[in-house]
């Protein structure tokens, strides 16, 4: 008796434990049917390929306008396009600069499947970056056609101001990195200020950032692509090796002047004259950099283990933990959503203590290497800016040019190329003036 | 122009930039290769039944209005109460069948007798915003027979999930494509 009655209790403890049918399930007696729940399938995978398509399409246009076309009209008509599909259609998902983070969660984590999709956009614009430059900036990414959309009335950023900013993409690259191969957040994709225009809804605060970015866009011309985006810090890398790339001329530079102003990126760079390259001293500042490189870098290192712990406060598990043991000494009342789901697990709170100390700890690491890379990002800007190369003729940066196209039309030579009887003219008369 | 160079002399600056750039198409076409030939089965993003604490999260943080996270209802599980504390003001003194004891802001749960005690609710799709105030009602007193899922002809399989962030309980996790949904058990088919 007393077997059985234990024998109850066990079970009852059991069903109780897994907290469902308090109610038993009625058995119907009027030939009731039971209603099935739906379970609407998933995106079908061959809309993932459509996609992959698309993308091939649109960079192989995007060369063919950029290169050999040249065609403004052409670029901005196959950015409203990428910016209707990849955008507003495909709702800003999947993208070549989020990809950056799967690729590094996929190296940090063995066990995480990097999506075909992701995969392909991260390396494609690479691998036409080789070829044709920039192109997908040009007009295939749907944050830059945003931004190149909304454009209206460029001013120049003085070079002050452009170049401590043009560290900024480098720097995010790097937090992006770490914290998406941490596993902790992908931060690129978390405050990315355009998706919730794509999907027209998001919080009030990325909606607020992104109608700031789009607002300051109407004057600085793609303040996204060029002092945060960090795809586009790995494109700069990449786009000076292009076999064909943008020129402003389509033959000979005539030294006219007029494209100076019409890049609206200032990405134009001006003939060096004899006077400033003045080798001896640039040598000497040269060498005084290369040497400073490494202390950058320990000093940047230096400063990211000071702030390891804040950084590993991103990781919601370290905030878990704390909240749990403020709760735990009484130093704040009541309880969180977190804290809840947490004490409904039914573990002690030394899981949450032992799982967060163990993320410190790596992060210990993680802190040195992200410090050490802000460090090296400046040194090299440093060793970049001092490096002078003479330049014959107005050319587009190769870094920096994403190929927009804008500057072909102020070009004389171009002109004359299309027919242009007033351009031929001045030319002519250029000529006749050398 | 001012440099007139030797043209059939390579420099050493252009050899290591063909080399670099070589050494790139190989590694990016290699590369490319490898994320198509070991392409892992898609996934998509779900809520662990279990470890959602139905918070209102869903239907605040998805980058969708409404939510692409709703309510949806196991009827294998569910008890047919006459008294729903999912669909009624889980407050079991004062509980009666009144309809301002109704749960939903929405009106998304359509009540209906099916013979004598039971009543069946079903979830309507279009009304329903994924607040979460049924399914923890059914938790709290009930069977647990609503409960949250993501629907996925409303998700965009977001990279990084909206809600997956602001989840409290952790609750939000990637499974396979072909295998959507975490239900609950639905062992008892209907007759």
């Amino acid at each position: 008796m007393r077997r059985a009655l234990q024998w109850l209790f066990m079970l009852a403890a059991a069903t109780a434990a897994f907290g469902v049918e308090r109610f038993p399930p009625p058995d119907f007696t009027n030939g009731y049917k039971l209603p099935v729940t739906s379970v609407p399938p998933a995106r079908a995978d061959f809309f993932n390929y459509i996609d992959v398509g698309v993308l091939v399409l649109a960079l192989s246009l995007a060369a063919y306008l950029v290169i050999w076309k040249r065609s403004r009209r052409g670029i901005a008509a196959l950015t409203i396009f990428s910016l209707v599909y990849f955008g507003f259609f495909r709702q800003g998902c999947v993208c070549s600069i989020g990809a950056i983070q799967n690729i590094a969660l996929a190296v940090a984590d063995r066990n995480y499947a990097l999506p075909l999709a992701a995969g392909v956009f991260f390396i494609l614009p690479l691998l036409f970056a080789l070829f044709f430059g920039r192109v997908f900036c040009a007009a295939v990414c749907p944050l830059g056609a945003a931004q190149d959309v909304v454009l209206r009335r460029p001013v120049k950023v003085p070079g002050w101001l452009a170049q401590p900013l043009a560290l900024l993409p480098w720097i995010y690259l790097g937090a992006a990195v770490l914290y998406a191969a941490m596993g902790a957040t992908f931060l690129i994709c978390r405050y990315d200020p355009f998706v919730a225009f794509f999907r027209l809804g998001g919080s009030t605060g990325m909606l607020i950032l992104g109608a700031a970015i789009l607002l300051l866009g109407t004057v600085v011309g793609r303040p996204y692509c060029r002092f945060l985006c960090p795809y586009g810090a790995i494109l700069r890398l990449v786009a000076p090796l292009a076999k064909w790339r943008v020129t402003i001329t389509p033959d000979q530079c005539v030294q006219c002047r007029l494209c100076e102003e019409s890049c609206p990126f200032g990405e134009i760079r001006v003939p060096t004259t004899g006077e400033n390259v003045k080798r001896r001293e640039g040598r000497g500042r040269l060498a005084a950099l290369l040497a400073l490189l490494p202390v950058l870098v320990a000093v940047g290192a230096w400063f990211g283990h000071l702030g390891s712990v804040q950084m590993s406060r991103v990781d919601p598990n370290v905030g878990l933990a704390e909240r749990l043991w403020q709760e735990e000494h009484g130093r704040v009342k009541g309880m969180t959503d977190q804290s809840k789901a947490f004490y409904k697990l039914g573990q002690p709170n030394a899981v949450a203590y032992k799982r967060a100390l163990d993320i410190e700890e790596k992060y210990r690491t993680g802190s040195l290497l992200f410090g050490g890379w802000v460090g090296l990002v400046i040194g090299l800007k440093l060793i970049a800016l001092s490096i002078r190369r003479r330049r014959p003729d107005y050319e587009a940066d190769s870094a920096g040019c994403i190929g927009c196209g804008r500057c072909y039309w102020s070009c004389p030579v171009e002109r004359a190329r299309l027919g242009d009887p007033e351009a031929r003219k001045m030319l002519e008369e250029q000529e006749w003036l050398r | 122009m001012a440099n007139e160079r030797d043209d059939n002399k390579i420099s050493r600056r252009d050899l290591l930039k063909q080399g670099v750039w070589y050494a790139g198409v190989i590694g990016m076409c290699g590369s490319l290769g490898l994320v198509a030939g070991k392409a892992e089965p898609r996934t998509v993003w779900q809520i662990d039944p279990d470890k959602c604490i139905a918070c209102d999260k869903c239907a605040s943080a998805c980058v969708l209005g409404p939510s692409a996270a709703k309510c949806v209802h196991a009827h294998a599980v569910c008890g047919y109460c006459k008294l729903c504390t999912g669909f009624f003001e889980p407050d079991p003194n004062g509980l009666n069948t009144g309809a301002e004891n109704q749960l939903c802001p929405t009106g998304a749960i359509k009540r209906t007798y099916i013979e004598d005690p039971y009543y069946e609710y079903v979830i309507d799709e279009k009304l329903c915003i994924g607040c979460g105030i049924c399914v923890k009602g059914c938790n709290a007193f009930g069977n647990g027979s609503l409960f949250m899922q993501v629907r996925h002809d409303r998700c965009v399989n977001c990279n990084q999930c909206a809600i997956a962030t602001a989840c409290p309980a952790d609750a939000f996790v990637r499974v396979p494509a072909d295998d959507p949904y975490l239900l609950k058990n639905n062992d008892r088919k209907a007759p």
